[in-house]
């Protein structure tokens, strides 16, 4: 994944009503844009334009079926997603246990001269 | 805060100053991040961070010995770095007892600018549940779908 993609892509998880549309894609499947706007507290015009920006980060997509528009959840875009952030998890895990060792070896190391100086 | 991405901790058996200067000192840091640094560790700094091939800018923001530590780095280059274009990485040092500190990291970012304040704190009160286990939780549910 390019950085511009990370960027999209966060961004459009990161705001607390896409979440909580997205939450809902998952849990019901193929669903309209009104009949979510009947069960979010925002307004159906809020509800359009977070289906916009989760289409564009890759997270949902489209389907016309007669008049109607129904969205559903890209699994494959939102398990690449679940993928890099827990890489992202894991390279902190990594850095801080390199730390540990790094700091306790020096403080072992503080602790010896200290002991012969003294 | 708003956008938060990821949150770590690690217990160190070592005290609090040790710890400080493992995280802060440049030929510290080469050694447990980036291969290559250049940075000076005081508020405001420009500095530039080098990981194999790949590099970029950094600017240091907190520096609160033995205690406090942040960066900004992952912005657009000729940009500078504010809220919404950019990861903040700050350290949290707490001495327990005199040998021992905990040494917390959060790495977070895309605090979207354009929030009203009041929507800002209600995102902060209610955020229970971080990125990385927001975006499990759904692709474990949509596994078994």
């Amino acid at each position: 994944m390019t950085a511009q993609t990370d960027d999209e892509l966060w961004s459009a998880i990161a705001d607390p009503s896409r979440r909580q549309v997205l939450d809902l894609l998952v849990s019901n499947g193929e669903v309209s844009a009104s009949w979510l706007a009947g069960r979010v507290p925002f307004t159906r015009q809020a509800v359009s334009k977070h289906l916009v920006v989760l289409e564009r980060a890759g997270l949902i997509s489209r389907r016309k079926q007669g008049r109607e528009v129904l969205y559903q959840v890209q699994a494959d875009r939102l398990d690449q997603a679940a993928r890099a952030m827990a890489e992202l998890a894991a390279q902190w895990d990594r850095r801080l246990a390199m730390i540990k060792r790094l700091a306790e070896a020096a403080h072992a190391e503080d602790k010896k001269r200290n002991r012969h100086d003294g | 805060m708003p956008g938060l991405v990821i949150h770590r901790e690690v217990l160190i058996e070592a005290p609090v100053a040790v710890v400080w200067r493992t995280i802060t000192e440049p030929d510290q840091m080469s050694q447990w991040f980036a291969d290559r640094l250049e940075l000076v560790i005081e508020p405001g700094a420009h500095g530039y961070m080098e990981f194999g091939d790949q590099g970029g800018p950094v600017v240091v923001e907190t520096v609160d010995p033995p205690t406090r530590f942040s960066f900004r780095w992952n912005y657009p280059s000729g940009e500078e770095p504010v809220p919404g274009n950019s990861m903040l990485v700050e350290f949290t040092l707490t001495p327990e007892g005199d040998e021992r500190t905990r040494l917390r990291i959060v790495e977070s970012g895309h605090e979207l600018r354009d929030w009203p304040d009041t929507e800002k704190q209600r995102y902060a009160d209610e955020h229970r549940e971080g990125w990385v286990e927001f975006t499990d939780r759904l692709a474990t549910l949509l596994a078994k779908r």
